[in-house]
């Protein structure tokens, strides 16, 4: 018989790893938990076309139903190879008897658990108009949304992040009356860096988006919202996407780090308990690549990458190896915004010095851009905005190669 | 192995590029080239470049 794994989180980061892990033990019994009721679905199409496509089908059941048949993510697990358990979440984990309480009360016993619980939106720290309030991670609340959204409403997105900055773009072009609220200077200053943001800035000021940067909510009001120098916003819709909170207080008690997702080594084995691992969002893990401080990765790519690291970390340790090589894995990110396409590698956060390696970012969407992120003098990371994909892919095997350079052997 | 790219998804992210580039790569224009019929040998490449697909445009055949 082969190892029981349980595989907490049912989206793009469990499913990956129920076929890593079943590609790598062919033996292994796989149980799969999911919280929402669908089988794995794309997320990243939410805030684009797929909300479009939501809005399209008017609440008609056929149309919702194709919609989410385009956005269920294909799999390579066989017939019968995985146990599906959809609609149940994991309460708790008794490390010491390695088995996982689940929501329906019962007890699920396993020989290695892989943590692949994903976020959940941040909400914003008011009471009431719930039915004016969303957030956007789930189908189900894509759904709702959808339903409140047409031409001539007045939308509220609070923080201006990657998915605040798509649905402003998303909601601008369906003719909703977009106001952006953003706490700091600049839209998407944390992922893009300054010079970057203020150039998306203007295009989002120039595609119709009322983008009020440096002010938060500071209340709520019966047709909107108050802000924190006591302007006031009309909305009959509020959308929070203020950020994002790790899924880890199941794993409460175990004495792993959980202050910002799962504290992991270089094998996506919890810190203090190598019979757990972390997959996808949750998952802080040291990167050599990137001086190996330990961090979240929350980008779409990350999720298989960490699927894979994850199981063959479970198949050396059932052989009595030790896990391979070092991973070191290059992030790499994409956004559409008023049909243009940002894509990135590496991670410009911890960048101190941009450098336009090509085009104008004063006019951002009229000639291709590319941006180079650096750090100390050596680069970090590389942006383009509205590219060519050969390009990108040149400059994120430059980058790769520059990065793998500093990484001791 | 057959390799199909449904070139009405892609929108061309390049991540089957980055992926498998021994299968897919970019002409000067941007226009997506992979091989269709591949040898068996590569299936661990194609099927990781299927993975790393945002839009779920490739898929893989006997």
């Amino acid at each position: 018989m082969g190892p029981r794994v349980t595989i907490i989180g049912a989206s793009l980061a469990g499913l990956r790893s129920a076929e890593a892990v079943l590609a790598a033990l062919p033996q292994a019994r796989i149980t799969l938990i999911g919280a929402e009721p669908h089988l794995p679905y794309n997320r990243p199409p939410l805030s684009k076309d797929g909300l479009s496509a939501l809005v399209a089908a008017g609440g008609d059941p056929t149309d919702m139903k194709a919609v989410f048949c385009g956005l269920t993510l294909r799999h390579r697990l066989p017939e019968g190879a995985v146990d599906w358990r959809l609609g149940l979440r994991a309460t708790a984990v008794d490390a010491a008897r390695q088995h996982v309480l689940l929501s329906d009360g019962t007890t699920l016993g396993h020989d290695w658990l892989i943590a692949a619980t994903g976020l959940r939106p941040r909400r914003l720290p008011f009471e009431g108009a719930d039915d004016r309030r969303h957030v956007l991670r789930s189908f189900d609340d894509a759904t709702r949304l959808a339903a409140a959204l047409r031409p001539g409403v007045k939308l509220a997105i609070i923080g201006a992040g990657l998915i605040g900055c798509e649905m402003a773009g998303t909601t601008a072009a369906l003719g909703c009356k977009v106001t952006l609220i953003e706490p700091q200077c600049q839209p998407m200053l944390a992922v893009l860096g300054p010079r970057v943001a203020a150039a998306m800035a203007q295009l989002h000021r120039a595609r119709g988006v009322d983008l009020r940067c440096g002010l938060s909510v500071a209340g709520l009001l019966p047709d909107g919202l108050r802000l924190s120098d006591d302007s006031r916003v009309e909305a009959d819709v509020i959308l929070e996407s203020a950020g994002s909170l790790p899924n880890v207080d199941w794993l409460s008690g175990t004495g792993i780090d959980l202050s910002d997702g799962i504290l992991c080594d270089n094998t996506l084995s919890a810190i203090g308990n190598d019979r757990i691992l972390a997959v996808g969002d949750v998952a802080r893990f040291p990167n050599p690549l990137f001086g190996g401080s330990p961090r979240r990765v929350e980008h779409w790519g990350m999720a298989g990458l960490t699927a894979r690291r994850a199981a063959e970390t479970i198949a050396a340790r059932e052989a009595g190896r030790a896990p391979g090589t070092t991973f070191a894995p290059l992030p790499g990110f994409w956004s559409d915004q008023h049909g243009l396409r940002l894509q990135g590698f590496g991670i410009p956060t911890i960048a101190d010095e941009t450098r336009l390696i090509e085009g104008d970012l004063a006019m951002p969407g009229t000639t291709p851009c590319i941006v180079e992120y650096r750090r100390d003098g050596r680069a970090v990371a590389v942006l383009g905005i509205a590219a060519p994909p050969a390009a990108m892919a040149a400059h994120r095997a430059r980058l790769e190669r520059a990065l793998s350079e500093t990484v001791p052997a | 192995m057959k390799i199909d790219v449904d070139t009405s998804l892609c929108l061309l992210h390049g991540q089957c590029v980055i992926a498998a580039p021994t299968i897919f790569s970019f002409d000067d224009q941007g226009q997506l080239h992979w091989i269709v019929a591949a040898d068996e040998s590569l299936r661990a490449d194609a099927e990781a470049a299927a993975d790393a697909c945002p839009e779920q445009a490739i898929t893989i055949g006997a």
